[in-house]
């Protein structure tokens, strides 16, 4: 069948994650080639050129890290992708685009580790690392698709707010999602909601560009516009310049922290199914909540009452939505790859009020619906 | 020429100890940028973590202090998003070599027009005076107490053979000479090296005897252990053991990085 004036292709997850950074106005790449995210690089490789953007395959993670906020300091709205070893090499210079506030992109096709681990298979461990990789107190976005589609929605809403909070995004896939091939609807560009960072309007004399503002995003300024300013890794005040002035270091962080906590409203992404009539609720994100899906299916035809929170986005947590949840039901499962990262946090936001169910795969097999939905059965 | 026209008067005093070789450098930058005429919101001063990874704080360009070794980095994505902007790479020993050698050498192998001009001190300043990479053998850093009993790199001869459009030395004494290899760099086209010998008296002069401890005296040793290029080919290397060999080491018209892709923009276009 085919549906007039629709755009409906078969598509790969990291294929449509390097279509969706194109749709969302991504012209520059740095990378090095790591299996499960490669096909994302190639994919650049071919189409930035075409559009007059930046394609530069680096020496190692490090350096593409460095390389994707160093363009973005250049004006240009830059990605990244890689995967396990490779993000963990990239997390002193994600700690610097947090601390200068530089918007870029990060992709990580999760795969089984620690160090070399499984490279062609699937996991969720990064769940922690993605939060806490770099050191020092800090927040951060991260967004969580479970199927290709949601990738490709998903990177525009990554380089959105990247643009939008001036910070780095972490888009966290899976080997699963990143190498299914699956229906996709590409939407039409007129109709997609694309942000660009906000420039400043005033002189340059008055420019801060750490300024304390109402948003708590302050304008941004790229190199070469005018505005000759300091960019540092080390703390500084609203100048931009170096300062170990207790007050105003904590001025800083503090707002770094708040721009992106106090909008959490605006960044939480959760999406809810068959959540009206339930005494049980599984918690997923990823490829993960695609079985939890399947097996609430198979489960509601049994005559078990299920419901899904499926978590888009997992930093910020969706805790104030979980804590909610968690009080219409008698249980909670929480099926994820890896030993229970976030099962933690949901422990946490409920204050273990209700009993917790883990389901751990670290393996690099994927928890199936028929596992999760003999996990629905017990105790019922 | 008037300094001030190009230094942030609010951010001094500087850090730099008494005698320390770096801001010598930082001038000879400035007076080559006055002589080129360069627009202050076309430069970017982008640097590592290390003592002369301070110096972009101090100066009216677009300046970006970026993380320990990865700054050469930092300027590629920097100068490709805008192509516009003349890029300089300032840079320790520690910083060029060590942390950061994978990005020198493969900055040299690309040959994107980024001009990098290394401090060489020979030791790390910045965190109180251990060795480098380019801390000679036998010599003393607050790691090797009982002498280094490691290799030095030759950072000229490094870039070079890794690829630079331009590569030359000179030492903070010489600075006639630094002003024109500095300037000289900054009109090629490519990945360039200036490595400037400069001296930490408050580091390296206080642990190693035949340097003196003072600036000055730094300097004066300078002084009398250069051996020009030229001069250096027709002796031995006996003779040579402890000398600084100055000169341009490489300077070659050859397509950077901006050209070659250029064409790759091509090709992709008309596929
Ligand atoms: C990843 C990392 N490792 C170590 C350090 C500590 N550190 C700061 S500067 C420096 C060495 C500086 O020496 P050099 O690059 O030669 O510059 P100089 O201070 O002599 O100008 C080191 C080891 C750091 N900042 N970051
Ligand atoms: S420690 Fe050495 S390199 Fe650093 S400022 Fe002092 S003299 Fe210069």
């Amino acid at each position: 069948m085919i549906i007039p004036n629709k755009n409906i292709k078969m598509m790969q997850g990291n294929i449509a994650c390097a279509e969706a950074a194109l749709a969302a106005g991504c012209n520059f790449f740095a990378g090095y080639p790591i299996t499960p995210s490669s096909e994302i690089a190639e994919v650049l490789s071919k189409k930035l050129p075409i559009i007059g953007g930046n394609f530069i395959q680096m020496e190692d993670e490090i350096a593409a890290m460095g390389a994707v906020i160093g363009a973005s300091l250049g004006g240009a709205k830059s990605l990244t992708a890689t995967s396990g070893p490779g993000f963990s090499l990239k997390q002193e210079n994600i700690g610097f685009a947090i601390m200068a506030e530089t918007p870029t992109v990060i992709v990580n096709v999760q795969r089984g580790g620690p160090s070399t681990g499984l490279p062609t298979l699937s996991a969720q461990a990064d769940v922690m690392q993605s939060r806490w990789g770099t050191h020092g107190d800090h927040s951060i976005i991260v967004i969580c698709p479970s199927s290709v589609e949601e990738t490709y929605y998903m990177t525009i809403k990554a380089f959105n707010l990247s643009e939008k909070y001036r910070t780095p995004v972490i888009l966290l896939t899976d080997e699963i999602i990143g190498h299914l091939t699956e229906k996709i609807e590409i939407p039409d560009s007129s109709k997609l909601e694309i942000i660009n960072r906000i420039k400043p309007d005033m002189n340059q004399k008055e420019y801060l560009p750490y300024k304390i503002t109402d948003s708590l995003v302050p304008p941004m300024a790229n190199f070469g516009e005018g505005y000759r300013y300091h960019v540092t890794g080390l703390a500084h005040d609203e100048t931009g310049f170096p300062t170990n002035d207790p007050e105003k270091t904590t001025e800083m962080l503090m707002r770094l922290y708040n721009k992106i906590e106090k909008h959490r409203d605006d960044i939480v992404e959760v999406e809810e199914y068959n959540t009206d009539d339930m005494d049980t609720l599984i918690i997923a994100y990823g490829s993960t909540s695609r079985s939890a899906k399947r097996a609430i299916v198979n489960a509601t035809k049994e005559g078990y009452k299920v419901g899904l929170l499926s978590l888009k986005t997992i930093w910020p947590f969706a805790e104030k939505e979980i804590e909610n949840m968690a009080k219409k039901v008698d249980r909670i499962i929480v099926p994820e790859m890896n030993l229970g990262q976030i099962a933690h946090e949901v422990e946490w936001a409920t204050r273990r009020a209700k009993p917790i169910i883990k389901i751990n795969h670290i393996n690099g097999e994927p928890i199936t619906p028929n596992e999760i939905l003999a996990y629905i059965k017990q105790g019922k | 020429m008037d300094y001030l026209n190009y230094l942030r008067q609010d951010k001094m005093p500087h850090i730099w100890c008494d005698g320390c070789g770096h801001g010598i450098i930082l001038k000879s930058i400035l007076r080559v940028v006055d002589q080129l005429g360069w627009e202050k919101n076309n430069i970017a001063l982008v640097s590592g973590i290390g003592c002369s990874g301070r110096t972009p704080g101090y100066v009216d360009f677009n300046t970006l202090h970026t993380t320990h070794g990865r700054a050469i980095s930092f300027a590629t994505g920097l100068k490709l998003a805008n192509p516009k902007l003349h890029v300089i790479v300032v840079s320790g020993d520690g910083d060029a070599t060590a942390i950061g050698g994978n990005h020198f050498i493969h900055a040299a192998r690309r040959n994107l027009d980024i001009n990098l001009i290394v401090f060489n001190n020979n030791i790390y300043g910045m965190t109180g005076g251990q060795c480098s990479p380019t801390t000679k053998t036998t010599k003393k850093a607050t790691t090797t107490p009982y002498g280094n009993p490691d290799s030095a790199f030759d950072i000229s001869k490094l870039a070079e053979a890794a690829g630079a459009s331009y590569v030359a030395r000179s030492t903070t004494y010489h600075v006639a000479k630094l002003d024109k290899y500095i300037k000289d760099s900054f009109l090629t086209k490519g990945f360039s090296v200036v490595e400037a010998y400069s001296s930490c008296p408050t580091s390296y002069g206080k642990m190693n005897k035949e340097t003196g401890k003072t600036g000055l005296q730094m300097l004066m040793y300078q002084k009398d252990n250069t051996v020009p290029l030229q001069k250096a080919q027709k002796m031995t290397q006996a003779q040579l053991e402890g000398k600084f060999i100055t000169g341009v080491f490489v300077e070659k018209d050859k397509p950077d990085y901006t050209e070659n892709y250029a064409k790759v923009i091509q090709t992709a276009k008309q596929q």
